[in-house]
């Protein structure tokens, strides 16, 4: 009996101090890096800034792979177990922010003053979640491969047209000196397919969805300029200029620095670690122009405060915390991405005024272009991947782009049009 | 004294559900609860994630995955009613979109696509189905069950056969068979990736070696004839250990002395297997078949991680399509459908084995 009461008093004792020491309230919060060391030593630093900087929040960090994480969120959002602080992919937070799983965010007047329009994620007329920077993709090339093949740099003003980018990669393939032209990032099978090969049908001067009603695919994925941007897919795959499939994963990360890819098409993420590799003769070359002007897919990971979090002004708090320069700049220095502001791309190695990566803030800036800011683009984007995995191995182009518009126009009548809750 | 005892154990109903409990509990929380309410969920448009009500649809949801329709194409002609000929000599038909899209006059086609046909005289007669990537997984399924049942229990049989033998160091064999049981099967299916990897894989690697360099590299996932293929050896290679000691158990369970009196009647080796192994392995048999199915019928991580229903939908299957449509695609509705189905198959196709295979 003793014992036991002792045991009692001890326990309360205990809590009396854990509970003095634990005055900071907790909020949990969950990234999709988990793998990355560079990504997790940034975001622990940012979080232990914050926790150290005041007394009424204590954040702590649970990471994912990139490729679970949305469904971890959704599965966690059915359960109710939501964290309070998530990051979301710009494009998908309507979709969570219409299901009623996001809430917008608290931010003090003028907190996004600067910010590039793809860094913040706005949703019926709300900001939801905000990026610490954006990203961009762009046409890596060797200047000794151009000038050995006396290939034209493209510019901003002057990008490659359509049949001058065919004719590069037939003579790049005619050359037999690489396995293949052009690395697509093919094994890449998540979001990289909409986010990065749906601006070559934008290009083109089709779409995944109709952009004025949202409720409809028909004519904007399987009208003409679809099915000549179908067309044009296709080719590159029956050509051999470009790996399909079923590429390795391994070889579409050290392909190009390997050398056998000739031009590699890919997210400015690994810019620095390329640099490292090649040095300048490395070049960041705009996207080429297929008829309506060159563009690039705009809005990267984002952080948002969830529905359920009890807590939101500190979740917002810690997101403002987030939002220094200091950190877009550590971002941007770790992981290549781009600052989401010019006061932090001043700090910056590689995106002040002369930097190596200088050229992705100009693509950013004049190319980027939003996914379609729609909460049914999350299945847009499953069926896009499916109708372009298919035309790589040799699907019907027609059949294929009809098969995801119809899916497409069934899961926006099944979701009520996607109408906004009131 | 004896009859009494039995007597109070059966009547002591209280224990015997106790002891039963946690069982039951686990299994109604995980298996008969949730499959009520996909049951409920198949007859409605629930969604994953939505602000929506869930409304009740009736059969809707079946019709979709289940709706086929025939369509009959006349070759085309020329004003003059003459045949459309290409330089070729082949005939022209109309593209079969032109139908199944927004056209009046065949309302039902409406959405379906081209799962198969034929040609019938100069016309062209081809079945359309609504969701044809269901009908894909459904036919690649049943595809797979019916190559690895047999083949399975076979090849299981026929190890158990060679490790039931006093050898010295027998044990060392056996174990080498049974370690991919043991070994994740997510490990196992990224490591056949790199396995059938077309470009420098392990398989093109060693065919080209044996060959003399004469073998022109597969790319085995990449390629819809073989994909569904290499699924399935890599599929046998994992499970078949676990059924080569299940059917080890039933070998050893035959008493020797069947054997001896076998000798001493003079049987030949076929014989004794025939009349002496065969007959008394009936029950594992029957045990193997249908767990065997069963599992067939799950296939769902080596597409996860190997190939994700491509290349051209050559591997997509029933639980794959389920957890597709439920998760990625939100669409509780669909994927509880799915499963729906599955369980009805393989409800019947287990009823069916177990009468065929019954005492007779």
């Amino acid at each position: 009996m003793k014992s036991l009461s002792i045991l009692a008093a001890t326990l309360a004792f205990s809590t009396v101090l854990g509970g003095a020491a634990l005055a900071q309230t907790n909020l949990t919060m969950w990234y999709h890096g988990a793998g990355s060391t560079v990504e997790r030593d940034l975001i622990n630093g940012i979080i232990t800034d914050f926790n150290d900087s005041q007394a009424d929040w204590k954040v702590s960090l649970q990471e994912f792979p990139q490729a679970a994480y949305n469904d971890s969120v959704v599965a966690a959002a059915v359960a109710g177990n939501l964290p309070d602080i998530i990051d979301v992919d710009g494009p998908v937070m309507p979709n969570w922010a219409w299901a009623g799983y996001m809430q917008p965010l608290q931010l003090s007047e003028g907190a996004l003053d600067g910010f590039l329009p793809g860094a913040i994620g706005k949703y019926d007329g709300k900001v939801y979640s905000v990026g610490l920077w954006d990203a961009a993709v762009a046409m890596y090339a060797r200047k000794s491969t151009l000038e050995k093949f006396d290939i034209r740099v493209p510019t901003l003003e002057e990008p490659w047209t359509r049949e001058e980018f065919d004719g590069i990669l037939e003579t790049l393939k005619a050359s037999g000196e690489f396995e293949y032209p052009l690395n697509l990032g093919m094994a890449d099978q998540g979001e990289w397919y909409p986010y990065a090969f749906a601006p070559f049908l934008w290009s083109f001067g089709g779409d995944l969805v109709d952009r004025t009603s949202y409720e409809t695919a028909e004519g904007a994925l399987n009208g003409e300029p679809a099915v000549e941007f179908g067309e044009w897919w296709q080719s590159l795959f029956t050509n051999d200029y470009v790996p399909g499939t079923s590429q390795d994963m391994a070889d579409h990360e050290t392909g190009f620095i390997d050398g056998d890819y000739a031009l590699q098409w890919n997210g400015n993420w690994v810019a620095v670690k390329t640099l490292d590799a090649l040095g300048d003769d490395v070049l960041f070359l705009p996207a080429p122009d297929f008829g309506n002007g060159p563009k690039i897919g705009g809005a990267s990971w984002q952080f948002g405060v969830a529905a359920t979090s009890e807590h939101p002004d500190g979740a917002s708090a810690f997101i403002e915390f987030a939002l220094q320069p200091k950190y877009l700049a550590a971002f941007s220095d770790g992981i290549g991405l781009i600052p989401a502001t010019a006061e932090a791309a001043a700090l910056t190695k590689n995106y002040a005024p002369g930097g190596a990566l200088e050229s992705f803030y100009a693509l950013s800036e004049q190319q980027a272009m939003l996914r379609p800011v729609t909460p049914g683009y999350v299945f847009e984007a499953l069926e896009f991947r499916k109708a372009l995995s298919d035309i790589a191995n040799g699907a019907d182009v027609v059949d294929a782009l009809d098969a995801a518009t119809d899916a497409i126009n069934a899961d926006i009548a099944r979701n009520n049009n996607y109408a906004v809750a009131r | 004294m004896r009859p009494n005892r039995s007597k109070s154990l059966q009547s002591n109903t209280l224990a015997g559900w106790l002891m039963s409990g946690p069982a039951l509990l686990l299994i109604t929380l995980f298996l008969i609860v949730p499959f009520l309410l996909a049951f409920w969920f198949s007859f409605t448009n629930q969604r994953l994630i939505s602000p929506n009500p869930t409304q009740f649809v009736g059969t809707a949801n079946f019709e979709q995955l289940l709706g086929v329709g025939a369509l009959v194409l006349e070759p085309e002609t020329t004003a003059d009613g003459g045949l459309v000929v290409s330089d070729s000599g082949e005939l022209s038909y109309p593209r079969v979109r032109e139908f199944t899209r927004n056209n009046p006059d065949f309302q039902h086609l409406n959405g379906m696509r081209e799962w198969f046909g034929w040609d019938w005289g100069n016309a062209k007669v081809l079945v359309l189905a609504r969701d044809l990537v269901f009908i894909k997984a459904l036919t690649n399924t049943l595809f797979f069950v019916a190559v690895v049942a047999p083949l399975q229990s076979l090849i299981a049989l026929l190890l158990a056969l060679m490790i039931n033998q006093k050898l010295r160091g027998i044990n060392v064999f056996r174990t080498i068979y049974f370690m991919p049981v043991v070994v994740s099967i997510v490990v196992v299916s990224l490591l056949w990736r790199f396995i059938y990897d077309g470009r420098s894989g392990l398989l093109n690697n060693l065919l080209q070696f044996l060959s003399f360099g004469h073998f022109q590299p597969v790319d085995w996932l990449g390629n819809p004839d073989t994909a569904m293929w290499a699924i399935i050896v890599m599929s046998i290679w994992q499970a078949v250990g676990f059924h080569m000691v299940i059917w080890l158990a039933g070998l050893q369970n035959i008493p020797l002395t069947l054997y001896e009196a076998a000798d001493i009647e003079g049987a030949s080796n076929w014989q004794k297997f025939r009349f002496v192994t065969w007959p008394g392995l009936r029950n594992t048999a029957v045990l193997i078949l249908v767990v065997i199915t069963m599992q067939a019928f799950a296939l769902f991580s080596q597409i996860d991680v190997m190939t994700n229903g491509g290349p051209l939908d050559s591997t997509q299957t029933l639980v794959f399509q389920a957890v597709q449509r439920g998760y990625e695609q939100q669409n509780i509705a669909g994927g509880s459908a799915i499963s729906v189905l599955l369980f009805l198959m393989v409800l019947t196709i287990s009823l069916v084995q177990r009468y065929l295979t019954r005492e007779r």
